[in-house]
């Protein structure tokens, strides 16, 4: 029946593709988190603790069983969706997930819809007029872009335009305390303040986020702009271009529906890749701007071998990247039609 | 309709200005077909594109007049200029496939011009699109509208391309060498197509080429360009009986005609006599039942379907048949890169064709064996100088080292004629005949004792093919090779071959001496590869 529909089937090829990734994700982070070092109970049982009471908390929190067993019960307990307790939040590292990975993620996608929005058109002018300022303006910022690192251009944003200007509000999390958290429904403030209509919340939701997404921007904006100008220099002197123009199309028409169609591939391919360095970059933005997300969280547990916290973190980024390779895999297919899915 | 007065065009580069273009006039009369011929770097090309403005960036117009139906070209606005293109004057262009937009449907793109010149709506432009498709002769022009160039033919790309320059019925058509990269018998569809669309439109037209046979057949009158001037213009008749040009007579020398030896492609003062080459009846390759099946997306694809030949120790052999008939596989798995499905592959008595591509490098005989590849361009490393490229297969299975290494390939080059200053030169300062030249002598550095031979010519202009192939000839009688030409063109092998294997499909359809199969054709396909080739008039004789 499948075989009516080629595409849907390759949809469906692809994501069981995604499952033997999964697997090994389950595997390699349960292993990793044991191999690091560190005891957990000596660091839950506290500072006082003696020999017995050590053991006492080894024995609570079933490290004292063997590695294969504590796996058993650790994917029995992972197939009931259950993650764990964080020991460090005292809450289920689920819930900690759910609150936290959209802060993450509204972050990040703003600063690459951010970085687009200023990249891809800076890269197609700086494509179109070599030699010319645009050019040279794109060289500049790319070269700015990846020379800066993300913690010196936050501090370096918030010093101009929290302490000199007194524009941006203080750099505290996503919301200033003067505004009521919208309702949870996406996790993500701005979507979710627009759907109850709470635009001032929305507004200060805003305010929080442009300095953050701005640091996170600036880093991601180099790669883009680059392999924009690169690929459309390409697309504009393959010779199909010519055809399009000795058959009278206008520019706009050449240019955009013509060269910019074809040189999206690679610029597809860099925008997936960023994002998923953007989201490693994002535990310094989130730690300077001291934004409630995944990346800091991570981090905090890593230092005290919160078992359940990192394998329940490197399970969700895993999930995210098979998602995001799959979306992006789609797009190619979108866009090109010389990549069929096949099935081999 | 067109005139041309003392055009010149100017490339800045950053190595200073190229004057590619160097003041040439000529007119164009209503419905007539001018033939504009030169080789790579005659500025013939640079020429349509500065008629059109359409130069690539840092090109432009220096000097003269350009007018078409009184209007000034040079100097009309570029909103002007969009409107005439396309509508008043079109192009076709080489290499049809990359000529199309590899994204966008063959349909949607003749749409685009057809809404660009207001010849369409949206309501009605997917019928006249499909018209368009069918006024190219194209089958199945409804399925068609919806296809990518990829999934279709270079033939049907070529008519695309034209369907998509003929779409809002412009009076003068520009053809930019429409046919290199197609095989001859689409070459002859796609020019007698051309022709018969310009006729009935009473259109004019330009074509460009390298091709002289080409251009005499197709052409009312010839233009003859070198560097970036006109050198001779006349009738096809009057340029090759009585070529009055030192370079039009070497033009008309180099293309292969029917009668011709291979010594008469080169000028006169360079035609030595050529040295006889023995050929035994011994066999060096004996090719039985020979078959390659290919696991395709719709089932199996039989590339080659059991075919039988021999090669005689110090014979040439032509392999003759048009793109997918089966002669790159078959010469692969003869060259022992790829592995056959079935069948037998014996050198000197002794099946190779049992021994696994893969390890085929380690035997003893993987220099025996030797190929020049295709592309002189793209079968060079473009990290490798010259002497590199020679020195590396005498590195890698003679084991040769330092100083008798710097002098065999020395060597190498004096016999192949490529001058010892160009050795440390990389692929991309070497012109297409030195790049050839290098290949070849990188296949013949382990004295193979069978060369096998890719088209080695194809990308070549017309005088450096006599050239390369006069030097193939040299080198088969001094090192007694053996050699399996590989090619589309008949007229190109039978200079070189004793004997003709003509392949359709996967199999053999004729074989023969060569003499006997330029003469007297059994096949009817032969028939149709032999018809296809253009041909020039006779030269006059009594020039001698």
């Amino acid at each position: 029946m499948l075989s009516a529909y080629p595409r849907l089937r390759a949809v469906l090829l692809r994501c069981a593709q995604a499952i033997p990734v999964v697997i090994g994700v389950v595997v390699i982070s349960f292993l990793l988190t044991r191999a690091l070092p560190g005891d957990p109970a000596v660091y839950f049982a506290g500072v006082m603790a003696d020999e017995a009471s050590i053991e006492e908390t080894r024995i609570a929190m079933g490290l004292d069983k063997p590695m294969t067993q504590q796996f058993v019960i650790y994917v029995g307990e992972l197939l009931r969706g259950d993650l764990g307790m964080s020991l460090t939040s005292g809450r289920p590292v689920a819930t900690d997930l759910a609150n936290r990975l959209p802060a993450s993620l509204e972050l990040t996608l703003t600063a690459l819809i951010l970085a687009s929005a200023i990249a891809i058109p800076l890269g197609i002018l700086a494509a179109t007029r070599p030699g010319t300022w645009v050019d040279h303006l794109c060289r500049v910022v790319v070269t700015a872009g990846v020379s800066l690192p993300t913690f010196f251009t936050g501090i370096v944003l918030i010093f101009v335009f929290y302490y000199l200007l007194g524009i941006a509000p203080s750099p505290l999390g996503r919301l200033d305390f003067i505004y009521i958290e919208p309702d949870h429904i996406t996790g993500f403030y701005l979507i979710d303040a627009a759907l109850t209509g709470d635009w001032e919340t929305w507004r200060g939701a805003a305010k929080q986020l442009i300095l953050p997404a701005g640091t996170l921007a600036l880093f991601t904006l180099a790669p883009l702009a680059r392999m924009t100008r690169a690929s459309m220099l390409g697309a504009l002197s393959s010779d199909f271009i010519r055809t399009a123009r000795a058959a009278g199309l206008t520019n706009r028409k050449v240019l955009y529906g013509y060269a910019f169609r074809n040189a999206l591939l690679p610029v597809v391919t860099t925008l997936g890749m960023v994002f998923s360095f953007a989201l490693g970059a994002n535990v310094l933005v989130e730690k300077v701007f001291a934004w409630p997300g995944i990346g800091s969280y991570a981090v905090e547990a890593l230092v005290v071998s919160d078992y359940a916290a990192v394998q329940g973190f490197v399970l969700a980024m895993a999930l995210l990247f098979v998602v995001l390779n799959l979306v992006i895999d789609l797009l190619y297919t979108a866009i090109d039609p010389r990549i069929g899915f096949e099935a081999s | 309709m067109l005139s041309v007065r003392d055009l010149a065009v100017s490339f800045q580069t950053r190595n200073g200005e190229v004057r590619a273009v160097r003041g040439i006039t000529l007119e164009l009369g209503k419905g007539e077909i001018l033939g504009i011929v030169g080789e790579s770097g005659s500025g013939k090309s640079v020429t349509s594109y500065a008629l059109m403005r359409i130069l690539d960036a840092g090109g432009s117009i220096t000097a003269g007049e350009v007018t078409y139906s009184g209007i000034d070209l040079r100097r009309a606005a570029e909103r002007d200029m969009r409107d005439i293109r396309g509508r008043e004057i079109s192009m076709i262009f080489q290499n049809p496939r990359a000529a199309l937009n590899p994204i966008r449907k063959v349909g949607h793109q003749i749409e685009d011009v057809l809404r660009q010149h207001g010849r369409a709506t949206r309501a009605d432009a997917r019928q006249k699109a499909i018209e368009a498709l069918k006024a190219v002769r194209i089958k199945d022009a409804e399925a068609r509208y919806d296809a990518y160039p990829f999934e279709l033919s270079g033939g049907m790309c070529q008519r695309v391309v034209c369907a998509i320059a003929l779409a809002c019925d412009p009076r003068l058509l520009i053809a930019d060498e429409p046919t290199t990269g197609l095989d001859i018998t689409t070459q002859k569809a796609v020019m007698d197509l051309v022709r018969d669309l310009i006729r009935d439109r009473g259109m004019s037209s330009i074509l460009i080429t390298h091709d002289l046979g080409l251009a005499a057949q197709y052409c009312d009158r010839i233009v003859v360009m070198k560097d970036g001037r006109i050198v001779e213009q006349g009738d096809p008749v009057q340029i090759f009986s009585a070529p009055q040009h030192a370079y039009t007579r070497k033009l008309v020398d180099a293309t292969p005609r029917e009668g011709e030896s291979i010594r008469s492609l080169l000028p006169p003062d360079e035609r030595h006599p050529t040295l006889p080459h023995k050929v035994h009846n011994r066999p060096l390759i004996e090719v039985k039942d020979l078959t390659k099946t290919y696991q395709g997306k719709s089932g199996p694809v039989h590339a080659v379907r059991g075919i039988s030949f021999r090669v005689d120790q110090g014979q040439s052999v032509g392999l003759v048949g048009e793109s997918g008939c089966g002669k790159s596989t078959t010469s692969e798995i003869l060259v022992r890169l790829l592995d056959p499905t079935s069948g037998a592959v014996l050198f000197d008595g002794h099946d190779i064709a049992g021994i696994p591509a893969r390890r085929f490098v380690r035997d003893t005989r993987r220099k025996d064996i030797q190929m020049v590849f295709q592309d002189a361009t793209d079968s060079l490393n473009p990290r490798h100088s010259a002497r590199q490229s020679i020195a590396e297969p005498l590195r890698r299975l003679a084991g040769m080292r330092g100083a008798k290494l710097t002098a065999r390939v020395e060597e190498l080059a004096v016999l192949v004629g490529l001058p010892l200053a160009l050795l440390d030169r990389f692929p991309h300062q070497l012109s297409g005949g030195q790049k050839a030249r290098v290949g070849i002598a990188r296949a013949v550095a382990l004295e193979p004792r069978f060369l096998i031979l890719d088209e080695p010519t194809a990308a070549l202009d017309v005088s450096i093919q006599a050239l390369v192939l006069n030097l193939l000839v040299d080198l088969r009688a001094k090192l007694g090779l053996s050699y399996l030409f590989v090619s589309h063109d008949l007229h190109v092998v039978r200079l070189l071959c004793d004997y003709v294997i003509v392949m359709k499909d996967g199999q053999i359809v004729e074989e023969g001496p060569a003499d006997r199969i330029m003469r007297n054709p059994t096949h009817p396909y032969t028939q149709e590869l032999l018809d296809a080739a253009p041909k020039p008039p006779a030269r006059r004789v009594a020039a001698e």
